[in-house]
């Protein structure tokens, strides 16, 4: 797939019990401006309810906002279900991952993350290489 | 740079400002002393030359013995409050062991569950000498209750103990997120605990009516007062259509305000914040006592101003934060950790954020006269200035029928969404400079230390509640949660069905969950 040019389809969710949503509304409207299909999940998802929606829109990409640090249990969690379903859509984190987190993070599917202060640039190009990276 | 200059809240800021400016101004009645009305110059007559503001840094994580001992910590190193943050569960009413918890449990604050971990975190507190903020907002009237209780085994009577919940629900729908029950139902439990609180715990702050979140959520300076006052209108309301009279509760409230870096705007913001609240409650609401009429406040630095870049920048922004609101005239204050972009402050890092308060408070000077920036042509200007924009947005909340109304048709959060935008655009295209984050950044910048959270505690917390379960009698259980439904489903308080309720070990969650099953849950 020709990621550049192509539409892509992006389902953002807050998965978990923080309410914060600042980040993940902003991300969502800057994936817009890019030309990008965005879907806003709400607030209090489960990684079950997150797979779940992914699959039914038929997303490119899965973009998580995690700010609470429960990032090392929850986000591995929304892998294996989106897994369970028998497809491989990327997730990508943004908000509060110490560095030391990162590794296991990757090892656990986990395709991009970024962290505070990441630029709008930065959070399309992170989007669109976990996409292309996926459809290799 | 262009000529037009607006600061965060989209005033204009002239080039120069001068006694033209101050033409057909009135300081009397725009200004009075100092703890007199319309009391914009602070609400107490000496102000920081009779006692300086309680300095009060928030802290909570893992378990109650871990916060415990931060808390001891704080109050060794000349700390004068506690602020207790508790964790997602707790917060939501979900007990450490619901799936819901999984991954969150000490997390943001420490886990509360159970009058059992209320007693270590209390323990060997001074609950008759030190105040007790509480940042729990659905769960308030549990948390408060537990407070209450534990000060009784201690032999501190309700009359004796003072600190504050948050219990400012509105603002969770427009802005923070932790919310349960729908607001019509909050704002039941609100008018309970108003009740309860001022017949058996008179010194209690019943409610924190908080701007802080509205701000970090992306709103303005004049957002933030505007929504806010607009959601105290409402509580008072609230009360008073539930038959209490406002000099009974009004005294109580209490506000808690943002401070972020545009100094003259926040400074004009907390004295614009105090004209309003005194206009309201004398006019409006016909409030008889003086006390009902005062703005009181605490306030925060702005988390959301922390770069993770560069972290030991956000000392200075912190400092500069602090100026604001101790000139704006704040009653308590908690400084961020520089480090706090990127975790749970580390104990360095929360030990200099106190030290920037002790440095302002001791050091500086700026304590020795009240409000030092009275008859500043700029500030007295902008204060008018922002006192009339946020009335605008107050009367159209009223027009849409008041914050709850506005709330259920998703105003505030619209307006609070676009402007978090505005500044996420404005930083990205360099029209703002956020210093060693789009302008003067560094390529070495080295990791910091970050504040560990064990992992195990989740176990340990969940092993602790099953015990605590095991030991009670669980018939006596269910027939204290059996007559707090019937409390919720009728007019009766709910807090003295929790109070028994909490006396026969029922736990945090499960008082929830009696009232999620009577009251329903809020789904935007």
């Amino acid at each position: 797939m020709n990621t550049e040019n192509t539409s892509l389809r992006v389902l953002v969710a807050k998965v978990g019990l923080d309410g914060h949503d600042r980040g993940v509304k902003v991300v969502a409207r800057l994936l817009r401006d890019a030309g990008i299909e965005v879907i806003y999940t709400g607030l209090f998802q489960t990684p079950e309810t997150v797979a779940a929606s992914a699959v039914d829109e038929d997303v490119d990409v899965v973009g998580l906002s995690m700010l609470s640090g429960a990032h090392m249990t929850l986000a591995p969690l929304v892998v294996a279900a989106i897994r369970a379903r028998g497809v491989d859509i990327p997730v990508v984190i943004g908000g509060i991952v110490p560095n030391g987190d990162v590794a296991e993070l990757k090892a656990a599917g986990i395709a991009e993350i970024l962290g505070p202060g990441a630029p709008a640039d930065e959070v399309v190009a992170a989007v669109r290489r976990a996409a292309a990276n996926a459809s290799v | 740079m262009s000529d037009e200059l607006r600061n965060d809240s989209g005033i204009e800021i002239k080039p120069l400002y001068s006694a033209a400016d101050l033409d057909d101004w009135d300081p009397a009645s725009k200004l009075g002393a100092p703890g007199e009305q319309p009391y914009t110059r602070g609400v107490y007559p000496t102000m920081y030359r009779g006692k300086l503001w309680t300095m009060r840094q928030y802290a909570g994580f893992g378990t109650p013995e871990s916060t415990n001992e931060r808390f001891k910590f704080l109050l060794g190193a000349g700390q004068t409050g506690l602020s207790c943050a508790f964790d997602l569960p707790t917060q939501m009413g979900y007990d450490s062991d619901h799936p819901r918890a999984e991954g969150e449990v000490g997390k943001v604050g420490v886990a509360i569950d159970s009058m059992a971990d209320m007693r270590l975190l209390l323990k060997d507190l001074p609950l008759d000498k030190v105040t007790t903020s509480m940042t729990i907002n659905s769960t308030g009237a549990i948390l408060l209750l537990m407070y209450e209780l534990v000060a009784e085994e201690q032999g501190v009577p309700s009359s004796a103990i003072s600190g504050t919940i948050q219990n400012d629900l509105l603002k969770e729908y427009i802005a923070r997120g932790t919310y349960v029950y729908p607001p019509r139902q909050s704002m039941r439990i609100i008018t309970d605990i108003f009740e309860y609180c001022a017949k058996h715990v008179p010194k209690w702050n019943t409610i924190s009516i908080s701007g802080y979140h509205i701000r970090e959520a992306g709103s303005t300076a004049v957002q933030e007062i505007a929504f806010t006052i607009a959601n105290g209108i409402a509580y008072v309301d609230a009360a008073i259509a539930a038959g209490l009279d406002v000099d009974e509760f009004a005294p109580r409230l209490s506000f808690f305000w943002n401070a972020h870096n545009n100094f003259f705007e926040e400074v004009a913001k907390y004295r614009a914040a105090r004209r309003i609240w005194f206009n309201i409650m004398n006019d409006r609401f016909k409030a008889k006592k003086e006390s009902s009429k005062l703005l009181r406040f605490h306030t925060q630095t702005g988390g959301s101003t922390l770069t993770a870049q560069q972290p030991e920048n956000n000392i200075v922004r912190v400092a500069l934060q602090s100026m604001a609101a101790v000139m704006g005239g704040t009653q308590s204050l908690h400084t961020n950790g520089f480090d706090e972009a990127l975790s749970l402050p580390t104990e360095r890092a929360a030990r200099i954020a106190l030290r920037t308060q002790q440095i302002i408070g001791y050091e500086s000077g700026i304590v020795d006269t009240p409000d030092p920036l009275a008859g500043s042509y700029f500030v007295e200007t902008l204060t008018d200035e922002m006192e009339r924009l946020a009335l605008e947005y107050i009367a159209h909340i009223d027009e849409l029928g008041g914050a709850v109304a506005a709330i259920e048709a998703g105003y505030q959060m619209d307006e609070i969404e676009n402007a978090a935008y505005e500044y996420a655009k404005s930083i990205d295209n360099d029209e703002r400079v956020i210093v060693g984050l789009n302008k003067f950044a560094v390529n070495d910048d080295p990791e910091p230390e970050v504040f560990p959270i064990n992992p195990e505690l989740e176990r340990g917390q969940k092993a602790r509640l099953g015990e605590y379960k095991a030991a009670r009698d669980q018939a006596k259980v269910q027939a204290a949660l059996a007559a707090l439904v019937e409390a919720a489903k009728g007019t009766d308080n709910v807090l003295y069905p929790m109070k028994e309720a909490l006396r026969v070990d029922a736990t945090l969650g499960e008082i929830s969950d009696a009232l999620r099953g009577v009251f329903g849950v809020y789904q935007p």
